[in-house]
């Protein structure tokens, strides 16, 4: 088991497209975490493998198109399982979306992020059912679809009643 | 409606961003967008509050500042609605951290949503408080987090569980709350919910002892049971992952058992079955099989020991290195470091395959590689695996050249088996990647060149060899020019040819050509010119012929804009015009470096008391003995009966000379060290022991106790030259230095047949400890009195780290052996000694008197005890 310090998700062309911090980092830090790895992951050749050691933590990095997952843990935890655990959130997204690519994630990053919150909490691990998990989310988009019409409805019958 | 807020949909905006074709353009829209926020922020415009959010999160993901958004999260939080509460919190966990100050206003907020009839507003609530929450506000929320593990909703139980563990990590002793409501979460059926308690029990067990043992006790079996379950379950479509069920769940039952089974052979033995068949069983042509086998090896290894299995383990990484997925490799490698601790010899095993992986093309695999080649090599296979790594080093990448040049410099030095193969191996890295080598390396291995003397003649046509097919390298040109200045003689006349070499003509002014081409290569930098310099200077003793052209070279450096390297040519320009008859003693081969000190130096043991001399400035009578160039000869012991060493700060030029660095000797000088000299710490450094100048400080103590070995330097002051001479006691001692000693010897030696003269006396006696003095003085010699003291201890308890220290007045002079050990057994049952000379140069007139203290160890408590002797006998 692995706790995740943090997550990012990096485009081919340094573009960060998603970041999460389980561990407490400053602002500071963590833009220069950024730039120090995308400076690393990115110039890693494909054939490598998927772990970089990085400031005594391991970085267990996937990429997905062009896109790259990257995940941070300890330096003793198990790497094997953090290339799942991004499979794992890979594979929700793609289901969610059908067929993802980079522009979803980029029109849409707020769902990347509520659906990684449904993977994952204070950087363990939530839930290891696809389905349970896409419903979760989407049941919640329904909340907020219903919301949107009843606040469409009412602000429809106040500009009547405004009339 | 706003004017500013109604602007586009965040759609728009993404898209406005995107089209921008340079980073000046993209900050013209963002600041645009930014200040249409702030507006709408000011105007307390609802409606696009949400929208505005989202916006601000999107340009924060672009690394632009959005503080002034914070306080939009809290309020989106506290509204009613759902849409406004979901990106709320999302704003909250993305824009802030535990940190921020206003991270404690959204507290009230949060116990209202844990509170709340909407369980997915519950979720939200526990997933922000799970993510970012301070020590407070898990203290404050810790409650209702704790009811909320028992919740209907699977779906919120599981949040609640892992909240629960970012709770406890920040206040641990909130963890008796959750112990028992976490136990229960282990029987659930739920993988959700079973997952996210097997992780919370596995947070509690790291934070605390009791829970520990608690799950340990009440736990083990269960959890035993729920992973034979899972292992065995049908085909499950909605956890398989290639064709494992749940191998997260997996994952997570092991690394708890592993904890619930290290240090206790019971819970062990519990899990002893189901983890050979998991071992066994696993499918391992896919990364999820291999990510369970690869947790099962290190429960396996954690857990008290079963020799089965423990095979069984290392046989699963033997096959993960002969994988072909690189990450797989990686793995194996790393688990085996750790397996190498408890099974040193089944690790042995793969250490061909462990070799190849050095040579991966991936970096990250070779470091992993060449770490536990590090700890795989020892005495019996030391040379196959060095020749191995050094074929490699000529063929790896720059980045990868430091690191694997250090790893075998660390292997060579330490399981060499003998000092020839030591010199080869040093010999080819060097010339492979000297510019890698650690100055600490190299000074080293001059150290070991030095106190090879058979192989002196050896080593340095060796160099001379290397040096001419490349100089590209900075610390070998440095050993070569070293050497060729200690031992150019020898490289000419061929001097103790081994069979195995090749003859080689090298004529005088070929060597100096060497030098010459060191000191003007436009690579060397000062260190190396100065060492070349040097090197010269001490050939024109060696070789008379080219004593002229010596000094040209030497002579050109006069106008070097480097001070030292200006300095040193005029004052050896000097030295070579105007006093030939002292220089061929000046040039004297360097007296053998001292072993012992460097390696004591390397370990760290080298007992804290260093010898510690004051040197008294002196008007230098002829004025050759300009600051660096009297040390120099000082060191090479040459026989200025009237230039007494001055007070130098000639540090830098005189360490590299010997090529050992000052810094770790004056760090280990933890005793006061007065007017510091370059020369004590040199001498300390050769071995040479310390000298006693003409007058002493009372506080100028010459405690030279390198404590436990015997091999220590031996320091003696000769009482009858004005000068002091140097008795070193090392076996392998050069003949040049032999015969400097040979005159002391026997007097030495005498001293022990001489009965005492005066009577013993009780030097010091508390109630833990009595020193005794004998006394006794050489004939024809009464100003000098040799005391052994013996030490005895009177508790019950050993005294470890024993130090002796001694201050004597101003008239006197004291000088101090090392003592006979540095442990003092207990009871009386054993006795430290140590020689003491004292010089009085009052005799007749004054008595002796000292101060002391005592220092040692004893039940890890640093003793000092400290007295003034008055009771000498008179006359002394």
């Amino acid at each position: 088991m692995s706790v995740i310090h943090f997550v990012l998700l990096i485009s081919r062309q340094g573009k960060v497209r998603l970041t999460k911090w389980y561990s407490t980092y400053s602002k500071k830090e963590r833009t220069k975490v950024i730039r120090e790895l995308s400076g690393v992951i990115l110039t890693r050749g494909p054939k490598l493998c998927n772990f970089v050691e990085w400031r005594g933590l391991k970085v267990v990095y996937k990429r997905y198109a062009s896109l790259y997952f990257c995940m941070c843990i300890d330096p003793d935890g198990n790497e094997l399982e953090i290339l799942e655990i991004i499979h794992h959130y890979v594979e929700v997204l793609d289901r969610y979306f059908g067929s993802v690519c980079e522009l979803d994630l980029i029109y849409n990053f707020h769902k990347a992020y509520y659906i990684l919150d449904e993977i994952l909490i204070s950087g363990e691990f939530q839930e290891p059912s696809k389905r349970s998990i896409v419903r979760s989310v989407a049941a919640q988009d329904s909340l907020v679809e219903t919301a949107k019409e009843q606040t469409g409805s009412i602000s429809n019958i106040l500009a009547q009643a405004a009339k | 409606m706003n004017p500013f807020s109604s602007g586009n949909r965040l759609r728009d905006m993404i898209r406005a961003i995107r089209a921008c074709k340079t980073a000046a353009e993209e900050r013209a829209v963002v600041r645009k967008e930014c200040a249409a926020i702030r507006a709408a922020i000011n105007e307390n415009d609802q409606g696009y509050r949400h929208r505005n959010l989202a916006k601000l999160m999107f340009i924060h993901m672009l690394g632009y500042p959005t503080h002034f958004g914070q306080m939009e999260c809290l309020k989106l939080i506290a509204s009613a609605g759902f849409p406004e509460k979901r990106i709320g919190y999302l704003g909250l966990m993305l824009l802030l951290d535990e940190r921020q100050e206003v991270l404690m206003l959204v507290t009230n907020s949060l116990k209202q949503d844990l509170n709340h009839s909407n369980q997915y507003i519950v979720g939200l609530a526990l997933c922000a408080l799970g993510n970012i929450s301070s020590a407070e506000m898990a203290r404050d929320l810790a409650p209702d987090v704790e009811r909320l593990l028992q919740f209907r909703d699977p779906n919120i139980r599981k949040k609640a569980a892992l909240c629960s563990i970012r709770i406890i990590k920040k206040v641990p002793d909130l963890v008796e709350n959750f112990m028992y409501p976490a136990a229960s979460l282990l029987k659930e059926k739920h993988h959700g919910v079973l997952v996210t308690g097997v992780q919370l029990c596995t947070g509690l067990c790291k934070v605390s002892s009791e829970a520990l043992e608690y799950f340990r006790e009440n736990c083990t079996e269960g959890l035993v049971k729920t992973l034979r379950d899972i292992a065995n379950s049908p085909y499950s479509p909605e956890y398989d992952v290639a064709g494992i069920t749940d191998p997260f769940l997996h994952i997570r039952l092991l690394m708890l058992l592993r904890l619930l089974g290290q240090g206790d052979a019971d819970a062990s033995d519990c899990m002893t079955d189901i983890l050979a068949q998991v071992a066994s069983r696993t499918e391992s042509n896919k990364n999820a099989g291999n990510a369970i086998l690869y947790e099962c090896v290190q429960t396996i290894m954690s857990i008290e020991d079963n020799g089965g299995l423990r095979v069984l383990a290392i046989n699963i990484l033997g096959r993960f290195l002969s994988n072909r997925d690189n990450n797989i490799r990686y793995v194996g490698l790393n688990m085996l470091m750790k397996a190498i601790v408890v099974e040193a010899k089944a690790v042995q095993r793969h250490r061909a395959t462990i070799l190849e992986c050095v040579k991966d093309s991936d970096a990250s695999i070779q470091k992993r590689a060449l770490e536990l080649v590090y700890l795989l090599v020892n005495e019996s296979n030391v040379k196959p695996f060095t020749k191995e790594l050094i074929e490699y080093l000529e063929v790896s990448d720059q980045e990868f050249k430091g690191d694997i040049t250090a790893k075998i410099c660390s292997l060579v030095e330490k399981f060499s088996p003998e000092k020839i193969w030591y010199i080869d191996q040093m010999l080819k890295v060097l010339s492979e990647a000297g510019n890698f080598v650690k100055d600490e390396v190299w000074h080293a291995l001059i150290v070991v060149i030095s106190n090879a003397s058979d192989l002196h003649g050896y080593t340095v046509r060796a160099l001379y060899r290397a040096f001419q097919a490349s100089t590209e390298q900075e610390s070998l040109v440095r050993v070569a020019v070293w050497c060729i200045g200690e031992y150019g003689d020898m490289l000419v006349n061929n001097v103790g040819m081994l069979d195995i070499e090749e003859p080689i003509t090298v004529t005088e002014s070929d060597a100096v050509d060497a030098i010459e081409v060191a000191i003007k290569h436009h690579r060397s930098d000062l260190t190396t010119k100065a060492m070349a310099l040097i090197a010269l200077f001490k050939l024109s003793s060696r070789f008379p012929a080219c004593s002229e052209r010596i000094k040209d070279i030497i002579f050109q450096n006069k106008q070097s804009l480097l001070l030292e390297l200006q300095q040193r040519s005029i004052e050896f320009n000097c030295i070579l015009q105007k006093y030939h008859n002292i220089r061929s003693a000046l040039l004297e081969r360097m007296p053998i470096l001292d072993e012992t000190t460097l390696r004591g130096r390397k370990d760290g043991s080298l007992p804290t008391a260093v010898s510690t001399s004051t040197i008294i400035p002196c008007d230098l009578p002829n004025g050759v003995a300009e600051p660096a160039a009297a040390p120099i000869g000082d060191l090479l012991d040459l026989s200025l009966d009237d230039v007494p060493p001055p007070i130098s700060s000639c540090g830098d030029i005189l360490q590299d000379l010997l090529a050992i660095d000052l810094s770790p000797a004056s760090a280990l000088s933890g005793t006061s060290h007065p007017p510091k000299a370059g020369t004590d710490v040199l001498l300390d450094l050769l071995s040479i022991g310390t000298l006693v100048p003409a007058e002493t400080s009372p506080s100028a103590l010459d405690i030279s106790s390198s404590g436990q070995d015997n091999k220590a330097p031996l320091a003696n002051s000769n009482g009858l030259a004005s000068l002091p001479l140097l008795i070193a006691d090392s076996p392998a001692s050069s003949a040049g230095m032999m015969d400097l000693l040979d005159a002391f010897d026997p007097i030495t030696q005498k001293l022990e047949e001489n009965g005492p003269a005066y009577p013993s006396i009780v030097a010091y006696e508390s109630r833990s400890l009595r020193m005794t003095f004998n006394f006794s003085k050489q004939p024809g010699n009464p100003r000098t009195t040799f005391i052994l003291a013996t030490f005895t201890n009177l508790s019950p308890n050993v005294y470890n780290d024993f130090l002796f220290q001694a201050a004597v007045p101003k008239f006197l002079q004291l000088h101090l052996d090392p003592a006979s050990s540095s442990t003092l057994p207990a009871s009386g049952d054993g006795s430290i000694t140590q020689n003491l000379k004292v010089n009085n140069t009052q005799h007749g007139k004054k008595s002796l008197a000292m101060r002391i203290r005592i220092a040692y160890k004893t039940n890890n408590d640093d003793i000092l005890e400290e007295g003034k002797i008055n009771n000498f006998p008179r006359d002394l």
